[in-house]
C-alpha cells in the first residue's frame, strides 16, 4: 500500500519508510530473540539515522534538530510504527520536554542529545504513582545551591541506554485554596552520579527496548539542572503533553497496518475447505473492519495533529485519539492473529509480537480508563446546566 | 556543466503486476507506483557527480500522467535541482521520449544524459540508444562505473562475459546498470528541500513532438502458471523423473 496522508507530505512518509524498511525492519528479529539491541547495530542504526536527518526530527532546527510540524510529525510517526520499538527508538525523538532547556542546559543536554551524543530517559512514574502522578513521593531537598534526590521510579523506558534522567521529584508543598498540594520539580540528572542504580524489569510488549526501576539513593544534583522552574514540573511536563498521546496513535496506524497487510495476504493465499480463506466471509469482514478503524484513527491523528499545530487542541481530542489508536491496534493485531490461525502464534511471524507489542499502548500514555475519565467528563461538563 | 536524468514511473518493484481482464496491459489502478529502479540509480549517480563538483545543476525530467509529479519529488529529495513534466497520458514509445527528450536537450544543452538502461514495466531497453542516435551523441550503455574528465567520460560496460571499457566525448547519453552505485535515501533535510524545488510542466506539443502511438499491442497475458515442486527420495529417482518424465536430460 502507498504510504497515504495529506497529499504533499507523501514524500516524507516514503522517506522514512524506505529507512524503515532497509535499516530497521530486517533487524526485528534479532533483537526479539536477544531482548535487546547489540550495542554495534544500535549505533550503526544511529549513525545512518543521523546521516540521513531521520533523527531528532521533533527538535527545532535552530537546535539542529528536523523541525517537523506536527502533521509531519504524524506522518513520520505512521511509518515509524512499523518498526518494532526498540529499533524504531534508535531514530531518536527526544522527550519534548526538553525544549525547556535554557542557559547552559542547552548546550549540556538539549543539543548534544539531538546530535545523538546523549539520551535521555523521562522518570515520572513511581511504584505508588501511575495514573495518579502526583501521588509522586521522590524527594528532593536543598542543600546549598544543590538538591539531594532520594526516592524510587518505575517503568522508565531506555533508563540502561540513557546517560541522563529527566526526573520528577517532590520539592516542598503549598498551599492552596483546595488545600495543600505537592510541590513538583523536574531535574536533569546525570546517570553517573553516585547514588543511581538501574534495574531493567522484564516486560510483554516492545522486547529489546527495556523499561528499567531507577532509585535513587541521597543523589546530589545541583540546583541549575532545575528544568524549568522549582515548583513547575508539572506545569512544563502538560506543555507537551498531548504530543505523546497523538503521536502515540500514528504508531498505531502504522502498526496496525502492518499486521493487516500481513493479515490479507495469508487470506488471499491461505487455502481451507477448497478455496482462499479471505472467500470466507468470517475472515474477510475482519478486514473490513480493520480498514475502516485504521481509516478512522487515521483522520483522527492528522486532525489532532492540525490543532496541534495550531495550538487548539483540546484535552478530550488528545484523550480520544489515544485511547481509539491504541484500543484500535489492540483489535486489528488481535484479529489478524486470528485470520493466520496457528501460524499467528508461532515465532515464525511477526503476528504474536505485533499483538504483544501492541498491548501496552493501552497503558502506558495513560490507560484507557484514564482517557475515559478525561474525556467522560468533558462530555458531562458539555452538557450541565 | 548541466545533468539531465529522466525518470520514469512504473508499478513498483515489490508489486505483484496483475493483467488487465481484456488483456490490454496491465492493472495500474491503486497499485504502488514509483520510480524506475534503474533511474534511481541515474539519479544517484548525478547527485555523486554534482557532490564532486563536476555537474551543477541537475534536471530531473518524467514524461507521462500528472502523476509524476511523485517521482520528479522523489528525485528532487535526493538531490536534484528543478523537474521538467512533460504531460502525456496513455502509452508513450521509446522513440516519443527520445523525442521529447532531444526537445529539452535543445532547451537546456545538458552537457551528459544519464538514465536507466531500461525501465522495469516494458523492458524496452531503447530509449537511451535511441536519443543518442537522435542527437548523433556518443553513447555508454550498461554502465557499472563512470568517470568523467575533462570533455571525456570513461565508462565501463557490463557485457556478456565480462567488462568492457571505453572512453566518450562529451556530450554523451549514459544508461545506468545495476551495479553502477547503490542509491541513497532521501535526507530529511532534503526531502522538505524538495517540495519547494519547482517543476516545469509542458505537454508534447510545446517541445514540437507528436506523441500519438506508432506501436499497437495485440495482446498481454500472464505467463503460464508454474506447477507446484515434488519431492524426491533419493538422486536415482531425481535423475528418472528429469530424464523419463520432464525430458530435459
Ligand atoms: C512498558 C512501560 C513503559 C513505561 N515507560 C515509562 C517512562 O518511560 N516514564 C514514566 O514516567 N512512566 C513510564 N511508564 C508508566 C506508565 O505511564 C504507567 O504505567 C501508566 O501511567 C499507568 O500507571 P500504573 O501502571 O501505575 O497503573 P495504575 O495507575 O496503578 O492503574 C492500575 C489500574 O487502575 C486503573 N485506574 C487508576 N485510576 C483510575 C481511575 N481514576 N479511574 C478508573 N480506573 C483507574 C487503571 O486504568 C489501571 O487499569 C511505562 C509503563 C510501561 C508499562
Amino acid at each position: 500500500m502507498d504510504p497515504a496522508g495529506p497529499e504533499d507530505l507523501k514524500l516524507l512518509a516514503q522517506g522514512v519508510r524506505s529507512f524503515v524498511e532497509a535499516e530497521l525492519q530486517p533487524h526485528e528479529a534479532l533483537v526479539e530473540r536477544l531482548d535487546a539491541v547489540p550495542d554495534e547495530l544500535f549505533r550503526e542504526i544511529q549513525r545512518k539515522a543521523l546521516a540521513a536527518g531521520f533523527y531528532a526530527l521533533n527538535m527545532p532546527e535552530e537546535h539542529g534538530g528536523g523541525g517537523l510540524t506536527s502533521p509531519e510529525r504524524a506522518v513520520a510517526e505512521i511509518e515509524f510504527g512499523r518498526v518494532s520499538r526498540a529499533l524504531g527508538v534508535i531514530c531518536n525523538r527526544p522527550a519534548p520536554i526538553l525544549k525547556a532547556c535554557v542557559g547552559d542546559q542547552i548546550e549540556t543536554y538539549l543539543r548534544p542529545t539531538i546530535r545523538g551524543e546523549r539520551w535521555e530517559c523521562f522518570a515520572l512514574t513511581e511504584p505508588g504513582a501511575g495514573s495518579d502522578a502526583r501521588a509522586i513521593i521522590t524527594k528532593a531537598v536543598g542543600d546549598g545551591d544543590d538538591y539531594i534526590i532520594n526516592g524510587t521510579k518505575q517503568f522508565i523506558t531506555l533508563a540502561m541506554r540513557a546517560d541522563y534522567i529527566i526526573t520528577f521529584a517532590v520539592t516542598g508543598v503549598e498551599d492552596t485554596p483546595r488545600g495543600p498540594r505537592k510541590r513538583i520539580t523536574a531535574f536533569l540528572v546525570d546517570k553517573g552520579t553516585p547514588g543511581i542504580t538501574v534495574t531493567p524489569l522484564d516486560v510483554l510488549s516492545n522486547r529489546g527496548m527495556k523499561s528499567c526501576i531507577i532509585s535513587f539513593d541521597d543523589v546530589r544534583v545541583p540546583g541549575r539542572n532545575i528544568l524549568g522552574a522549582e515548583g513547575g514540573g508539572f506545569a512544563i511536563a502538560k506543555t507537551w503533553i498531548f504530543s505523546g498521546r497523538v503521536m502515540l496513535a500514528a504508531n498505531c496506524v502504522g502498526l496496525a497496518e502492518r499486521a493487516m497487510g500481513i493479515a490479507a495476504q495469508w487470506a488471499n493465499t491461505r487455502v481451507a475447505f477448497g478455496k482462499p480463506i479471505g472467500q470466507f466471509q468470517g475472515t474477510s469482514f475482519k478486514l473490513a473492519d480493520m480498514a475502516t478503524e485504521i481509516h478512522a484513527t487515521r483522520l483522527m491523528v492528522f486532525d489532532a495533529a492540525a490543532k496541534m499545530q495550531d495550538g487548539t487542541i483540546t484535552q478530550r481530542e488528545a484523550s480520544q485519539v489515544n485511547l481509539f489508536g491504541s484500543e484500535m491496534v489492540g483489535r486489528v493485531t488481535d484479529n489478524a492473529l486470528q485470520i493466520l490461525g496457528g501460524m499467528g502464534v508461532t515465532k515464525d511471524l511477526p503476528l504474536e509480537r505485533f499483538w504483544r507489542d501492541a498491548r501496552v499502548e493501552r497503558i502506558w500514555e495513560g490507560t484507557s480508563e484514564i482517557h475515559r475519565d478525561i474525556i467522560s467528563k468533558d462530555v458531562l461538563r458539555e452538557f450541565s446546566a | 556543466m548541466k545533468l539531465l536524468v529522466p525518470v520514469k514511473r512504473v508499478v513498483d518493484y515489490n508489486v505483484k503486476v496483475r493483467v488487465k481482464s481484456d488483456g490490454s496491459g496491465v492493472e495500474t489502478a491503486n497499485v504502488k507506483m514509483s520510480m524506475n529502479p534503474f533511474d534511481e540509480i541515474a539519479v544517484e549517480e548525478a547527485v555523486r557527480l554534482k557532490e564532486k563538483g563536476i555537474a551543477t545543476e541537475i534536471i530531473a525530467v518524467s514524461i507521462g500522467p500528472a502523476a509524476c509529479a511523485e517521482q520528479i519529488r522523489t528525485a528532487l529529495a535526493m538531490g536534484a535541482d528543478r523537474g521538467i513534466l512533460v504531460e502525456q497520458d496513455g502509452v508513450v514509445e521509446p522513440l516519443t521520449v527520445a523525442k521529447l527528450l532531444k526537445a529539452i536537450i535543445a532547451k537546456e544543452s545538458p552537457g551528459l544524459v544519464i538514465m536507466g538502461k531500461q525501465a522495469i514495466d516494458d523492458d524496452m531497453n531503447a530509449t537511451g540508444q535511441m536519443l543518442a542516435a537522435l542527437m548523433g551523441w556518443s553513447q555508454g550503455t550498461f554502465a557499472s562505473k563512470l568517470t568523467i574528465e575533462g570533455d571525456r567520460a570513461t565508462v565501463i560496460r557490463e557485457i556478456d562475459g565480462g567488462l568492457e571499457t571505453v572512453s566518450l566525448s562529451l556530450p554523451a547519453i549514459i544508461t545506468a546498470d545495476l551495479r553502477l552505485n547503490e542509491p541513497r535515501y532521501a535526507s530529511l533535510p532534503n526531502i522538505m528541500k524538495a517540495r519547494k524545488k519547482p517543476i516545469e510542466t509542458l505537454k508534447p506539443a510545446d517541445l514540437g513532438v507528436d506523441p500519438t502511438p506508432r506501436l499497437t499491442v495485440l495482446k498481454v497475458e500472464e505467463p503460464p502458471k508454474r506447477q507446484a515442486g515434488r519431492k524426491v527420495a533419493s538422486v536415482a529417482e531425481l535423475v528418472d523423473k528429469l530424464r523419463n518424465e520432464a525430458k530435459v536430460i
